[in-house]
């Protein structure tokens, strides 16, 4: 049990994380996506076909947050005072673009509204900025003592955190671009292929870049991937990655709708799973284990029996939620 | 205290203090909305859902800067309070974990339906996703005001030498001895901030149009939820203060201003609490009365702060005068209430002047009263985070100074741009007349006259 739980919920907090980079990277991609598309009508199809389902996309990021503190609390202790500057600019830009998608609709002048436009923007992309330098900063490693946070308040920042950066800020783009390819159609969608052309090659140059550069950082690092037994688990990764941009440019070529959204989804999975081979069992690297940062098992046993029930559910709705709202998004249609 | 655990106290009770005001909102008119909703259903008379369009934009709004600013919320412990998150964690953590997961969800799952979903899926779904959301809001009060209760009445736990908490007894974590109180009490709030919101905008769209079918729906419901909820938020206020004297004596003799344990001891009306004159000066008081309602008794005695060690006493003038607010709202609001049942059986409801002018003026009072209502609690709970056993200036992060100055600056310059944004499109839309035939939460552009079809205006004269 002491052993299971924490290892239980160390999967389940990673999938939510996951299904939050997934979910809520393709609505801040589209955000971030407004940079280069300056049509207000397109702009308005663009938000159309993210605004019913992004309040619940945001929604793992809560449960990230809180699952960490009801069942890793050491490790929420330890990771918000390690990143304060950068999770405070997080939350601050998630509530610019949280507001803009009501705002922008609400504002009467014309000027206002390309104001809102623009804080949609900044805000998708300081968001997805600041999520990735977290990123970095954790696999680049968080100085602890006593079981608690013990640096500065400004010891992730380096040139490998800004490049995490840049790469999620990519990657998001790359994910709302396919994501727009898949549920709109004309202009907008060549437009977005075009874009996802450009942004694919982009965002697998930087996961190459990222991938290289991460076990120079730990020598732990170095030894899971290039060691023995461990390379039997991370070799196969760079060939699917390989294989997922195969399919990618194939679907972009053959016009495919829904093909290189998945395929982009594929990249994301694998560069996390890459990711998790490194950490594990490390959940604060490089000192703090999952079992070290675990809430006692009355608690983790507590919570994973309401969430064997409810995320079931959860999944199941959130389903119907999409299902309600398939198909293309049109002019006039899906938002107000 | 040292100048960093200030301004993180500051900071908490600044965001808090925004988000809980949305809330409230949101859990009020989510089921007001359903109420419209079901109505429209049953009776197909059109107005209904006229007015259910016309909140339903509000609700939109309200409702996007409550999940953003409760996300700040959910970081927030770690960031300002991350000693507090990693002892209290095992304890507090699956608490707001079951609301993610049973409140969150369910709420952000169904809200794009009930927003955008009238013309894809039938009317009975469209009201089970309004019914739904209304719901998730409920969850979510429950499960944040049990942590929230815990951190007042903990019960249910153990402690390790280290200090940390671990739960022993689920049960009675979740239902604490103050916490039904204060399920009870805050969800009557919520229904009364928004009655008499709702009611202002009645009222100020009737001074303009008397006839107006949509705003005399709005005024008279407002008014019967006035009329017969205000008086059982009284009541449900005084078992709550029963249940403080009970497990919190000390928040209770900062709530009097009494600094003396005395029997028989006065309730002041008015007065200054004075922490360095350790009494209450100028009070204006009526004898025994304190005693009569806090212990039913003529001579009863009530522990006075002189009963409680100086550094447990919390800020008393601040505990004092929310109180004192919140109260006077109270009482406002029940007469207001019962002089809205006169003027109804006068037949002069929608006629009399004064209680137009009236409602307008008291539109905020139930969002003033939520906030002094916390402030009492949250101020009055004070040295501590966790009552008696876990000390607030034990409980911060460690982030130097400059650092939540910083924080605090930044988030105080957003909330204040933001949310003064987001309140400027809200009492526009306030005061944009209901239409009839109004469709789903439009842009600001008012749709007066693409909106009249005939089915419905025809609907709405039935
Ligand atoms: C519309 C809002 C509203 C109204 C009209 C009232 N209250 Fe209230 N009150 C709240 C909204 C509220 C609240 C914001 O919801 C609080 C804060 C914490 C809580 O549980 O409820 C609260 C707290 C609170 C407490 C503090 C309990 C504690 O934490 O120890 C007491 C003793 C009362 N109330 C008593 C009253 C009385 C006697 C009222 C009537 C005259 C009254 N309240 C009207
Ligand atoms: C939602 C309505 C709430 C309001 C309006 C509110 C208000 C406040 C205020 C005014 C303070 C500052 C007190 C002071 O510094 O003297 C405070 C502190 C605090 N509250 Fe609350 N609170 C609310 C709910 C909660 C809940 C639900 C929790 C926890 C689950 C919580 C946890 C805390 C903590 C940890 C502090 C910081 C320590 C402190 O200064 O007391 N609050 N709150
Ligand atoms: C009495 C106190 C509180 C009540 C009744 C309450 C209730 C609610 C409700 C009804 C919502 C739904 C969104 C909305 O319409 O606003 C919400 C959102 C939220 N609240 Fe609070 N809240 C309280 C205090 C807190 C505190 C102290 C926290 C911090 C842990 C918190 C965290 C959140 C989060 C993270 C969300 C966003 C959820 C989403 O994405 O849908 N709340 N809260």
């Amino acid at each position: 049990m002491a052993y299971w739980l924490p290892v239980i919920w160390a999967g389940l907090i990673a999938v939510a994380v996951l299904a939050y980079v997934l979910l809520d990277g393709f609505d801040l991609g589209v955000g971030i996506l407004f940079a280069v598309e300056h049509d207000p009508a397109e702009r308005d199809l663009m938000v159309a076909s993210i605004a019913p389902v992004w309040d619940g996309n945001e929604t793992w990021l809560v449960l990230g947050g809180g699952g960490l503190f009801a069942v890793f609390p050491m490790a929420y202790g330890i990771v918000m005072p390690a990143f304060y500057p950068l999770i405070i600019t997080m939350l601050m830009a998630l509530v610019f673009r949280g507001v803009a998608f009501e705002f922008r609709f609400r504002a009467v002048r014309a000027g206002s509204r390309i104001w809102w436009d623009r804080t949609f923007l900044a805000g998708s992309a300081v968001a997805a900025l600041c999520q990735g330098m977290v990123l970095g900063g954790l696999l680049q490693g968080v100085r602890v003592a006593h079981g608690q946070y013990a640096g500065g308040w400004f010891d992730w920042a380096s040139g490998f955190t800004f490049l995490c950066g840049i790469a999620v800020v990519l990657g998001y783009a790359l994910l709302g671009a396919t994501w727009l390819i898949w549920r709109i159609e004309g202009r907008l969608q060549r437009a977005m292929r075009r874009h996802a052309h450009v942004l694919g090659l982009a965002v697998l140059g930087l996961i190459g870049v990222v991938s290289l550069w991460t076990p120079l950082l730990n020598p732990a690092f170095r030894a899971r991937w290039f060691g023995f037994p461990g390379i039997l688990l991370t070799s196969p990764v760079p060939v699917l990655v390989a294989l997922a941009a195969w399919g990618f440019w194939r679907g972009l070529r053959r016009q495919a709708e829904l093909t290189p959204f998945l395929c982009v989804i594929a990249w994301f999975v694998l560069s996390y799973a890459g990711l998790g081979i490194s950490l594990w069992p490390m959940i604060v690297p490089p000192s703090v284990t999952i079992w070290q940062a675990a809430s006692p098992p009355a608690s983790q046993g507590f919570l994973l029996v309401g969430a064997s029930v409810l995320l079931p559910i959860i999944l199941a709705y959130t389903g119907f939620a999409y299902w309600v709202f398939r198909g293309k998004v049109r002019p006039g249609e899906g938002y107000h | 205290m040292p100048l960093a655990i200030l301004l993180a106290r500051a900071q908490f009770a600044f965001t808090v203090g925004f988000h809980i005001v949305l809330p409230a909102f949101s859990i009020g008119l989510a089921s007001y909305l359903f109420v419209l909703e079901a109505a429209f259903l049953a009776t197909g008379r059109g107005v209904y859902l006229d007015v259910y369009n016309y909140w339903l934009r509000i609700f939109a709004v309200v409702f996007a800067m409550g999940v953003v600013s409760g996300l700040v919320m959910s970081y927030e412990f770690g960031t300002n309070w991350s000693v507090f998150a990693e002892k209290t964690g095992p304890v507090l953590g699956p608490l707001l974990g079951y609301e993610v997961l049973t409140a969150f969800f369910l709420e952000s799952g169904f809200l794009g339906v009930m927003l955008f979903g009238r013309n894809r899926v039938g009317p009975g779904l469209h009201l089970a996703a309004t019914g739904i959301v209304a719901l998730g809001t409920i969850f979510s009060a429950f499960w944040i005001l049990s942590a929230n209760s815990w951190m007042q009445t903990p019960a249910g736990f153990a402690i390790t030498p280290h200090g940390r908490f671990l739960p022993v007894d689920w049960w009675a974590i979740i239902f604490n001895p103050s916490f039904p109180y204060r399920f009870v009490h805050m969800v009557l709030a919520s229904y009364l901030s928004v009655a008499f919101a709702v009611g202002a905008v009645g009222a100020f769209h009737l001074r303009r149009d008397r006839q107006s079918q949509a705003a005399r729906l709005m005024f008279s419901m407002a008014l019967w939820m006035a009329a017969i909820v205000a008086p059982i938020q009284v009541i449900a206020g005084d078992q709550q203060g029963l249940n403080t004297l009970r497990y919190q004596p000390a928040k209770v003799a900062a709530m009097e201003g009494d600094f003396r344990t005395i029997p028989g001891t006065s309730l002041k009306l008015f007065g200054l609490p004075s922490l360095a004159a350790r009494r209450t000066l100028d009070a204006i008081a009526i004898p025994h009365l304190g005693s009569l309602i806090l212990t039913h008794e003529w001579d009863g005695t009530v522990k006075g702060l002189d009963s409680f060690p100086r550094r447990d006493w919390p800020p008393a003038p601040w505990v004092f005068w929310s109180f004192r607010l919140m109260v006077a709202l109270g009482l406002a609001m029940v007469g207001l209430g019962w002089w809205s049942l006169w003027a109804r059986w006068r037949g002069r409801l929608y006629a009399s002047p004064w209680l137009l002018r009236a409602s307008l003026a008291m539109g905020p009072a139930g969002f003033v009263a939520v906030l002094a209502g916390w402030v009492t609690t949250e101020v009055g709970r004070q040295p501590y985070t966790v009552y008696g056993l876990l000390l607030t200036a034990q409980s911060a992060s460690p982030i130097a100074t400059p650092g939540v100055l910083w924080s605090f600056a930044t988030i105080a310059i957003v909330y204040l741009v933001v949310f003064g944004i987001g309140l400027r499109y809200i009492l526009r839309q306030m005061r944009h007349p209901p239409v009839l035939g109004q469709h789903g939460p439009e842009p600001g552009v008012p749709v007066r006259s693409a909106g009249i079809t005939p089915a419905q205006a025809l609907k709405a004269e039935g």
